[in-house]
């Protein structure tokens, strides 16, 4: 199980015949994705090799969907054209199997682009958005699994945490964690840093609390925004499995910007501090020190009854 | 991207926003030939800064600290006047809440025309991040600190989100026109402008659009009477101009430079330098180090894929800002290999002769052949198991507590 994409998913790459497109393409085969071809306009005809094997590139997301049959779609095309690629695959999903799930890797695309693509997915229900600005989502298999994205597939097992983050290497970092302590992912989101993104953490949450495979949450927030006082709030009406959480940016200066995007205190609000204290308030085991993730995970599973050592 | 006022300005009225006739100026004689050209009675003389309270800010001289003047604006009645004021502003630091003790140099003056004010108003465009929408927010409570009456009188910020796949209708015009209390002649002028800022808000790609004071004159037409333009920078290769509208000595050269070699880079106060992969294990790297008695100088994220190169430039920066006393490196190989990162921090300690301790923490992709070519190197780096181990040891090896 895990959420959203099955190990055996069928994976489109936009961008595949550029460089980094074409980079992580054949990572993702190594891994074991189920890659079925990708889509560069004005390359439509033309093979791309990963990992010793021809894959066809298509003109447009609805040859390419309509040829394969694919669940989901990963862009990895500049920022300019990002937004486009993001509604050209919702469009397309949407008018072809009225659903897919699109994970947008590009980092920089303009605000008010994704604010248009949002709306545009939004009113295609059937189509779910990750990203942008983020390392994609893995549901590791026993044998591979399906690796949608820009992470480092060798450092995941499957497993029953379900991780959603909004930062790349940090989610690495709560992997590494689970891994610690002997336990493996169901599925792994990063939903990005940028201020306007797709999927959002309660979104995750409810997924997570509907899987059978999940039975607890590892939540990584950051400052900026209130996404994740939020997600505390609905959490504690609605998740029932153990969720531990850690913020980012407690010693970040307000009104400068961290890195990310949406990463910056504005007003006062935003604070690393204040996303805590909803943590706490909602019953969400808090790791000041990212490096104790995994001692209390180990902490939360066992006051749950889901380890007994 | 922040610009001044009087740029924005510029760009209010190209966009058909109602603005006072004004000049920038860069010296006294062109403030006193702006008040010859301008024909007002009163002129508002006003430095210009990247920064907010600049009213209530004081000005100090930089060479001996002395105060040379109470407010940051000033309203002058005669040549005189204008004549005082553009010398104790221009090249003065001004000192606001917004700017922090250090204050900001200000090298750009606004002569602007006064004009009969009925009622201030409040006016401001952003995106709104939860709503993922722009957000038009206004109020009958201008020129006051706006997150105070957010504070104390909600009810007086009115707020509309614009639908991305509709565009600004009418009748949210209309109904924030109403509230603000606005009706005839003021209503249609405040429809109009905030049509337009509307339209420069989506055209030129803004992270925020400001008005405060928005003024209602003696006739009933609404003038903007400040402008606060920020721009998002994501959307900086579709907008050619933005370079031109850039004020490279309201940033900082440390971080100009990161940006340019494609690092993202913040100095903080601290002494404990950081060098970091991701924005987000970033910030936690920062973090972890204040929980264990530290102080973390810099923020810094080399990205995804950075070079040898890159991984110098990083460690050249960090030790520019001589509060250093040591070096925290912090790599979740993924993209990156730990090998090519370990073989980065050699060269750079060697090309740079680092002399301050580094604790190097890696993990991630081809961990162990980084892990043994740090410990193969004669130089002297501590290894660190995580990230809390590497913490705690450059807090120690610089004398802190843990």
């Amino acid at each position: 199980m895990g959420i959203w994409i099955e190990e055996n998913a069928k994976v489109l790459v936009q961008g595949i015949t550029g460089k980094q497109g074409m980079f992580h393409a054949d990572k993702m085969v190594e891994y074991g994705t189920q890659i079925v071809g990708g889509c560069t306009p004005g390359k439509g005809g033309q093979t791309v090799e990963l990992q010793g094997k021809d894959f066809p590139v298509w003109h447009s997301m609805f040859e390419a969907i309509e040829a394969t049959d694919a669940d989901a779609t990963v862009i990895y095309v500049p920022p300019p054209f990002a937004g486009e690629a993001i509604m050209e695959a919702a469009d397309a999903f949407d008018q072809i199997k009225g659903e897919g799930v699109v994970v947008c890797i590009t980092e920089g695309i303009p605000t008010l682009d994704m604010v248009k693509a949002v709306a545009f997915v939004e009113n295609r229900p059937g189509v779910r958005l990750i990203g942008p600005n983020c390392p994609g989502i893995i549901t590791p298999g026993e044998n591979g699994g399906a690796k949608i994205g820009i992470m480092p597939g060798h450092i995941h097992a499957k497993g029953r945490i379900g991780i959603v983050s909004k930062s790349g290497t940090l989610t690495y970092e709560a992997v590494a964690q689970t891994m610690s302590i002997g336990e493996g992912q169901s599925t792994c989101v990063g939903i990005g840093g940028d201020p306007v993104n797709g999927t959002g953490f309660i979104d995750c949450l409810a997924a997570f609390e509907a899987d059978s495979q999940t039975e607890a949450i590892v939540m990584i927030g950051e400052i900026g925004g209130n996404a994740e006082q939020e997600a505390a709030a609905w959490a504690k009406e609605n998740v029932s499995k153990p969720i531990v959480g850690f913020v980012a940016g407690a010693t970040a200066p307000p009104g400068k910007r961290m890195g990310h995007a949406g990463a910056i205190i504005s007003g006062g609000k935003g604070t690393a501090e204040e996303k805590f204290a909803a943590f706490e308030a909602a019953g969400i085991a808090c790791a000041k020190d990212p490096s104790e993730l995994g001692a209390v995970l180990l902490e939360a599973l066992k006051k749950a009854g889901l380890r007994n050592e | 991207m922040n610009i001044h006022e009087y740029q924005g300005k510029a760009l209010f009225k190209a966009h058909g926003v109602k603005v006072l006739d004004g000049v920038h100026c860069t010296n006294v004689a062109d403030a006193l030939q702006a008040y010859d050209a301008l024909q007002s009675k009163v002129v508002a003389v006003k430095s210009q800064i990247h920064a907010g309270g600049r009213g209530k800010g004081n000005l100090y001289c930089p060479n001996t600290g002395n105060l040379l003047m109470e407010g940051g604006v000033k309203i002058a009645f005669s040549r005189e006047d204008v004549e005082t004021y553009a010398t104790n502003i221009l090249g003065h630091v001004l000192v606001t809440k917004q700017t922090g003790e250090e204050g900001k140099l200000v090298n750009h003056l606004y002569v602007e025309s006064g004009c009969d004010i009925a009622h201030e108003y409040y006016l401001a465009l952003l995106v709104d991040r939860e709503e993922k929408s722009v957000l038009i927010m206004a109020s009958t409570e201008g020129g006051m600190d706006i997150e105070e009456v957010a504070e104390e009188t909600p009810e007086l910020l009115h707020k509309v989100n614009v639908d991305p796949n509709a565009g600004l209708m009418g009748y949210q015009v209309r109904d924030l026109g109403l509230a603000l209390g606005l009706s005839g002649a003021a209503h249609k002028s405040f429809a109009k402008m905030l049509r337009s800022l509307y339209g420069l808000f989506v055209q030129e790609d803004c992270a925020m659009v400001e008005i405060n004071p928005l003024v209602r004159t003696g006739d009933d037409e609404m003038v903007a009477l400040d402008a606060k333009v920020s721009f998002d920078e994501n959307a900086e290769f579709r907008h050619k101009n933005w370079e031109d509208l850039r004020d490279l000595s309201e940033e900082e050269d440390v971080e100009i430079r990161a940006k340019e070699t494609g690092l993202s880079y913040v100095k903080l106060d601290g002494n404990i330098g950081c060098l970091v992969n991701g924005a987000g294990l970033a910030m936690a790297t920062m973090d972890v180090i204040k929980l264990y008695g530290g102080e973390p100088a810099n923020f810094l994220d080399v990205g995804g894929g950075a070079n040898e190169e890159q991984v110098k430039t990083a460690f050249s920066i960090i030790l520019e800002d001589p509060n250093v006393k040591g070096i925290l490196v912090n790599i979740f190989g993924g993209i990156m290999r730990c090998d090519i990162i370990a073989r980065g921090v050699i060269a750079a300690t060697e090309a740079l002769d680092l002399n301050v301790p580094l604790v190097v923490r890696l993990a991630g992709t081809n961990v162990d052949e980084g892990k043994a070519i740090l410990a193969a190197s004669t130089l002297n780096i501590h290894p660190a198991d995580d990230l809390a181990d590497g913490a705690q040891k450059i807090v120690q090896l610089i004398g802190g507590e843990a």
